[in-house]
Order: structure tokens, then sequence, then C-alpha cells
């Protein structure tokens, strides 16, 4: 994930660091649960350093102590401009289409692997997936945003499956053809 | 008479042929299979590669050309004409993509219809129709043709229908085959409630959400199975990566 997430996620107001882990983890629901704290601490005093973030400690913390949880985090003016560039930036999704299809032809030209067999593995793989994807859709109260995001993943897993359908049925297609 | 042992469906190389000679065609070759009580089981496979034909023989829709078929440790494959249908109204429901509603009933003569065919009274398949109902989410609709449904009411009807005579198993052909996204997660939400209640599933889909539903889903090409796998056993820490959440 972006650093650039976290900075985006302070734009509203200043927070402490344990806000704005609710805030993250209100928004990703039960995804929230794979985040580590200590990496979003570690994150957040890169970006301090790189002065995009200021770090407020309360008056009466003293001064060696490191509580990163009491801190209170502010987007400085850089911050605030490099969230406005991120938020108009479009990203494109990396789905590694060429590395599987590469995969399969040569499996089948090495005689390596049958495509089929690859195919089915892949399936396997990726209907667990859309199963536990879908569960916990199904568990997210309708209209919470972690629930659209758990959609996000069922379309993509879904639209990934049919392309495994193309790949059966074309390689089905060509072994017959032999 | 069924123990917790004795499979609900088992087939023993399971074979459907149809031509002679050059035309023969192996719809169904050589299947194995058990199902479990309370087990879902999703059959997925290019179109034509014989997995509604194969649901057909499971239900005694259709006969085998060779091999056994059992319903709650009963061979099914050799039971005459009646036997036979006797077993499809009251062990197996059966629920399909074009939903099969007689169009001059309503919803709840739908569902009652098979229960007074297996020889209900009227009062009481009148009142198991309407609990039915009910758990389908569609006691509001009970007095509605169906042409006054959406295609996922009518599909919660034909489930309901199904149900009707407490199958010991429901089979599924492409079940939101005909279905919008929206009515699909109708249709999951149910086979999830009826998966819960330990209701004995079939499903033979193209749909991964469907089959996503399923404890086993197994791929079948060419009249044959090729491949099987158990669905259950979470992995949802790893859903984080796919929303770019880890690398």
């Amino acid at each position: 994930m972006r650093q650039e997430v976290l900075l985006a996620m302070l734009a509203k107001e200043p927070s402490h660091g344990y806000q704005l882990r609710a805030r993250l983890r209100d928004a990703l629901g039960p995804l929230g649960d794979a985040m580590n704290d200590g990496q979003v601490y570690v994150a957040l005093a890169r970006l301090e350093k790189a002065g995009l973030l200021a770090a407020e400690r309360p008056p009466w913390q003293k001064d060696g102590a490191d509580r990163s949880d009491r801190k209170v985090y502010a987007l400085t003016a850089e911050g605030q401009q490099r969230v406005a560039e991120w938020i108009a930036e479009v990203s494109w999704p990396r789905p590694d289409l060429a590395e599987f299809h590469l995969k399969l032809v040569a499996a089948a030209s090495a005689g390596l692997a049958d495509p089929l067999t690859v195919v089915d593995a892949q399936r396997r793989e990726l209907l667990r997936r859309l199963r536990d994807a879908q569960r916990a859709a199904m568990a997210e109260p309708a209209g919470s945003d972690a629930a659209l995001l758990l959609e996000g993943i069922v379309l993509r897993l879904q639209a990934d499956l049919r392309w495994l359908e193309a790949c059966e049925g074309s390689w089905l297609h060509r072994r017959s053809g032999l | 008479m069924n123990d917790a042992d004795t499979p609900v469906l088992r087939a023993r190389g399971l074979r459907k042929e149809y031509g002679t000679g050059e035309g023969l065609v192996r719809a169904v070759d050589g299947v194995d299979l058990d199902v479990g009580a309370g087990e879902t089981v999703a059959v997925m496979g290019p179109s034509g590669c014989g997995k509604s034909t194969l649901l057909h023989l499971l239900g005694g829709l259709d006969r085998p050309s060779a091999g056994e078929a059992w319903l709650n440790g009963r061979r099914v494959d050799d039971l005459g004409e009646r036997a036979l249908a006797r077993m499809r109204r009251t062990e197996v429901g059966f629920v399909f993509q074009a939903f099969h509603l007689m169009e001059e009933l309503t919803a709840v003569e739908n569902v009652e219809l098979s229960a007074l065919l297996a020889g209900r009274s009227p009062r009481a398949a009148r009142r198991r129709a309407e609990e039915l109902l009910e758990r389908v989410g569609l006691a509001d609709r009970a007095r509605f043709l169906p042409s006054a449904l959406s295609g996922g009411q009518r599909q919660r009807v034909a489930v309901a229908r199904a149900l009707s005579n407490e199958p010991s198993v429901v089979l599924a052909d492409e079940p939101t085959g005909n279905l919008d996204s929206a009515a699909t997660l109708d249709v999951l939400q149910l086979f999830e409630s009826l998966h819960e209640s330990g209701q004995t599933l079939v499903v033979v889909t193209h749909d991964a959400r469907i089959a996503a539903t399923a404890d086993r889903m197994i791929s079948m090409r060419d009249g044959a199975f090729v491949d099987e796998t158990r669905l259950t056993g979470g992995t949802t820490g790893r859903l984080g990566a796919l929303a770019g959440l880890e690398d």
C-alpha cells in the first residue's frame, strides 16, 4: 500500500495515531486485520522525516519517550499538495496475466505440464479466495465501506475465473485438434 | 434408514452414451461420486462437458447406459418407471436454470403442487408451502403469478418448491444462469442458508460465485471428473493481497 494513503487519511483533520488506525479499520473491515500497526508507525515516521507530516507530542510527555500512539499527526502544506496529486492520479491495476499466460504456453510447448492441469490448480486457489471474499462480504452490514471493498475483490476474482474458463476452452480445443 | 456413513448420493462408473458407431458421444464417461449428508458439492465445466446429463442421471430424470447409482444406500439406476417417478417426487428436489414454474398457478400453488402429488392433504400442503415461501423471503408474494415476479423471485419460488417434500438432496442445474447480479446474490444467500440448515446440495454451474458457496468443487471435462478440491479452510488473511494491502 502506498504511503500517500496514510497522508490522505489524515487530510480530514489532525489525528492521534490510534484514531488513524481506527479510521483504516472501519474502511477495510476484516481486511484491516492484515495491517501491521508497527508498519503504520514506521511509515508515519518516514513521512514526518520527509516533511509531509508534522507530529506533535503532548506537552506532558517527556522528550525521550516515543509514544507514537499519543502523537497528533497533521499534514504539512507539502503533504496536502502530495495528497491532492495522489487523488488526481490514475493508477492501473497490475494483474500478472502475462506471467500465467506464458506459463501455459511454455508448459505446453516444452511438455513441462498439461496446461489444463495448470489451469485447474489456479482455479482451485481462486475459488477458495472467492469463497472467503464472498463470505466476508455477506457478513458485512449492507452499505458499509468494507462491503464495497470486498465486492471489488469478488468482481476481480470473477473476472480472473472467467479468463481461466477461456484458457481452459482454448487449450482443450488445441489438445483435441492434435 | 440412512446412517451417518452412508452417502446420500453415490455413483460408480456412471456412463451415458448417445448415438452409435462414428456418431457415438459419451456425455458422461465413468463418473464415481459420493456426496455425504449435509454436503454442498459444485460441479463446474465448459458447456457440453456432461454436467447437466450427470445431474439428470443422479436425479433419476434419465437412465445411465452403464454404471450404478444409489440414493440413501438404495440402488436407483435399475428401478422401474413407477418407482423412479416416486423417488423423484419424494426424495429429490430439482432447481433448473429456466425455473420451470407453471405460469397459470400462483407462487404458493406452484410450491404446494409437488406435496399434493406426493399425497399430502390440501390443508397440510398449503401450510407447508406458505412456510417455505416465508423461508425464501416471499411470504408477501404467495398469491402472485410467476409473470408478476422478478427472475430472482421466481428462482426462489422454484427453490421453495424443490424443498416441499423434504428431499434428501437438492439438485440444481445452473440456478443463476438466467439472473442478473443482484438476483444472483439473493440465490447465493438462499443457498448459503440451505447449506447451514444441513440440506445436501449438488449444483452444476458455470457461475463461480455459486460454485464458491460449496464445500467441494469438482471440475468436469469431456464427461469425466478431472479435478476436485475442498474449498473450506479459510484463507481470509490472503485477501489483503488481492486488495493491494500486501505485496
